[in-house]
């Protein structure tokens, strides 16, 4: 909030100093806000909403909100102790937004990226039909457009509401990565806490770069689901951005501070490829223009690349004025296992 | 449990709810044909492969190449127990990372080869404990649902009993996807939303019914094409009978799915993902709180910077609120 008025209807008690989860520290709400949601004290990420988000990593101005327009309907008439619209209506009032995720065209440093945000206050940042949709339409932008594709996860897992059609938002969301692989498109998850279940379970585990910030709940299974179907407690700190880094499955933990400037780096040292990969194999699915001499070139190497080989690409590409074509041969549908 | 809850929502009657419970049990039943009993029965010459080349064997998910009316295919499934023993063996039928790893490398075989892809879903989920969570079992999942999506061979499904969640999935992409007529298929275990939204499992079986987790159901949806009608009381009771239906079914779902050559079959696949969910395209603006700016903004705008309003910050519009209360409006 960014004034506060001694006439606002809201009383300024409730929301003036926010309790530190981590440190118990009190902290002053307007201090939070000048320290990114950061605890000044100890250090502890605040979740953030998707404004802030945006102001966080993106050039000023320069975001575009696109399909804003998307609603959730109410496919299964979902009723538990009240109906999934009123529960949809009730987050929509308590946050602006009509469903968990915003995604658009911004710039970092000036680099076009097309980026998707998930808010976890929307119904626990669950994935259902419209946040499906919407990373799909952001990957698949991003393959039109080729530009890098970044999406910041905040999310419970997929919204048990919508049934079995938010268990296939984990195929939606997926199937357009196989295409930005083919196409040479570098595509970079940002995980938040919490990112687990189904958003985890799908292409937020499958970013070529896997970030997270410090102290972040990652995990598959969610605590109570876990100890239910197990009949044991998990162990302490168990489902964190540290553990997952131990054990390979993030490539590292940005504190918040230095998450733009991370973004910033990886965007340049990880470009768009020049021309899609060349898996030799079917070229009647490429849907780009490709630069006839170089993909023949390329094609012709497709069957047995060796180092060598892959510096004359090099050379060859650089006489041509262009950036090279990477001799590939791992197919298309492969995966970005390191 | 009492009557009360059940009427109150108004979703489902107590008829509807008995009747999905129902098909759980069914779907659940200790006798129902698992994908090793079938296996035989449909295929000819199944030779089961072992071990994911990384970490290990997991028994809760078989495959393997097999013989379909005399042509090679590769055949994967969940592999629940029938006693207490065989299902300690195969963890109820619920894989670890290694099992959807294993599946992994067996569909890029059957991708190398060109062989069909035949998968058996009978789960009730991927196994959620602490060595699972260290092995990746979230990427696990994704990794195969990602090789599933891009395969380059024909792809059938076939729901035999519970098809639990992204443990499911992980094997359960394909161009086809048939379902036993008493199995079920949800997004998590009817115990886990009942858990979770009703906080008691004991309102397990009104999960059931809300989630509308049955075959006829996830036809209803589009998550399944066609329904495999069961012998007598239900496939427990006749697994030769139910074996009969299911290779008819998967023969007339791999001639229709693979007389495309690869790029359509690969186009039709897409476009069948991307079809699944409902949305209203309402074409609105930037999403804006839905009340007009309050006087406070307004005051505080002018304050700020008198005769020219600054322009808001996109956490002005979607600013966050540390309060999670329900009752407080945003803005």
């Amino acid at each position: 909030m960014p004034i506060k008025f001694p006439f606002s209807r809201r009383a300024a008690p409730s929301d003036a100093w926010t309790k530190c989860p981590s440190c118990d520290a009190q902290v002053f709400s307007r201090q939070l806000e000048r320290t990114q949601r950061v605890c000044p004290s100890c250090g502890h990420h605040f979740r953030m909403s998707v404004g802030e988000r945006i102001d966080l990593l993106l050039d000023p101005s320069s975001f575009e909100e696109r399909d804003s327009g998307l609603e959730a309907v109410d496919r299964l008439g979902f009723h538990d102790d009240r109906p999934y619209l009123d529960r949809l209506e009730a987050a929509r009032i308590k946050t602006g937004l009509r469903d968990a995720v915003v995604w658009g065209v911004g710039r970092i440093d000036g680099q076009r990226v097309a980026i998707a945000i998930f808010d976890f206050r929307f119904m626990g940042g669950s994935m259902g039909a419209v946040v499906g949709e919407k990373l799909a339409r952001c990957f698949e932008t991003a393959l039109a457009e080729r530009i890098p594709a970044i999406v910041v996860s905040a999310s419970g897992g997929a919204r048990m509401q919508e049934g079995t059609l938010s268990l296939m938002q984990l195929a939606k969301t997926t199937a357009p990565l196989v295409r930005l692989d083919e196409a040479g498109i570098p595509f970079i998850a940002v995980l938040t806490d919490p990112t687990t279940g189904g958003v985890l379970a799908s292409f937020a585990s499958l970013g070529d770069v896997v970030l997270a910030e410090p102290k972040a709940l990652i995990g598959f299974a969610g605590a109570r689901v876990a100890s239910d179907t197990v009949g044991e407690e998990l162990p302490e700190g168990f489902q964190t951005a540290e553990f997952l880094l131990a054990h390979g499955f993030v490539d590292a933990i940005v504190p918040r501070g230095e998450l733009r400037a991370a973004l910033s780096r990886l965007v340049r040292l990880l470009p768009v490829a020049a021309i899609g990969r060349d898996d030799g194999a079917d070229d009647e699915d490429r849907t780009w223009g490709p630069i006839g001499a170089l993909s023949g070139f390329a094609e012709r190497l497709g069957g047995a690349v060796s180092e060598t080989i892959g510096i004359d690409t090099d050379a060859a590409a650089d006489t041509n004025g262009d950036r090279p074509a990477r001799p590939v041969t791992t197919r298309p549908d492969g995966e970005d296992q390191p | 449990m009492s009557d009360a809850p059940v009427i109150e929502t108004a979703a489902a009657s107590h008829e509807a709810v008995e009747a999905a419970w129902r098909r759980v049990q069914l779907a659940r039943h200790p006798q129902r044909p698992r994908t090793l009993d079938l296996v035989p029965l449909i295929f000819a010459g199944f030779f089961e492969l072992h071990g994911d080349r990384a970490f290990g064997d997991d028994a809760a998910i078989v495959g393997g190449p097999a013989l379909l009316d005399g042509h090679p295919v590769m055949v994967i499934g969940h592999q629940k127990g029938t006693d207490t023993e065989s299902n300690i063996l195969r963890n109820f039928g619920s894989p670890h990372p290694e099992g959807f790893r294993k599946a992994q490398r067996l569909m890029r075989l059957a991708d190398k080869l060109g062989l069909p892809v035949i998968t058996f879903l009978d789960t009730a989920g991927a196994f959620p404990g602490p060595a699972a969570e260290e092995r990746g079992q979230a990427e696990a999942i994704a990794a195969s649902i990602k090789l599933m999506t891009g395969l380059e061979v024909p792809i059938v499904v076939i729901v035999l009993g519970e098809g639990g969640s992204g443990g499911a999935l992980a094997i359960g992409v394909g161009d086809a996807v048939l379902a036993l007529e008493n199995s079920v298929y949800s997004v998590i275990s009817p115990e886990g939303c009942a858990s979770i939204l009703w906080r008691s499992r004991d309102e397990a079986r009104t999960a059931a019914a809300a989630m509308r987790m049955t075959a006829d159901d996830q036809v209803d949806l589009g998550v399944v094409d066609a329904i495999v009608a069961e012998p007598g009381e239900g496939a427990h009771t006749d697994h030769p009978a139910t074996a009969r239906a299911l290779k008819a079914a998967i023969l007339s779902a791999l001639r229709r799915i693979a007389s495309g050559d690869t790029a359509e079959l690969l186009a039709t696949r897409y476009a069948r993902m991307r079809g699944w969910g409902a949305y209203l395209e309402t074409g609105a603006g930037p999403s804006l709180p839905p009340e007009a700016p309050s006087l406070r903004r307004r005051l505080g705008r002018i304050l700020r910077l008198p005769g020219a309003p600054r322009r808001p910050r996109w956490s002005d519009i979607w600013p966050s609120d540390d309060q999670d209360d329900e009752s407080e409006r945003g803005a």
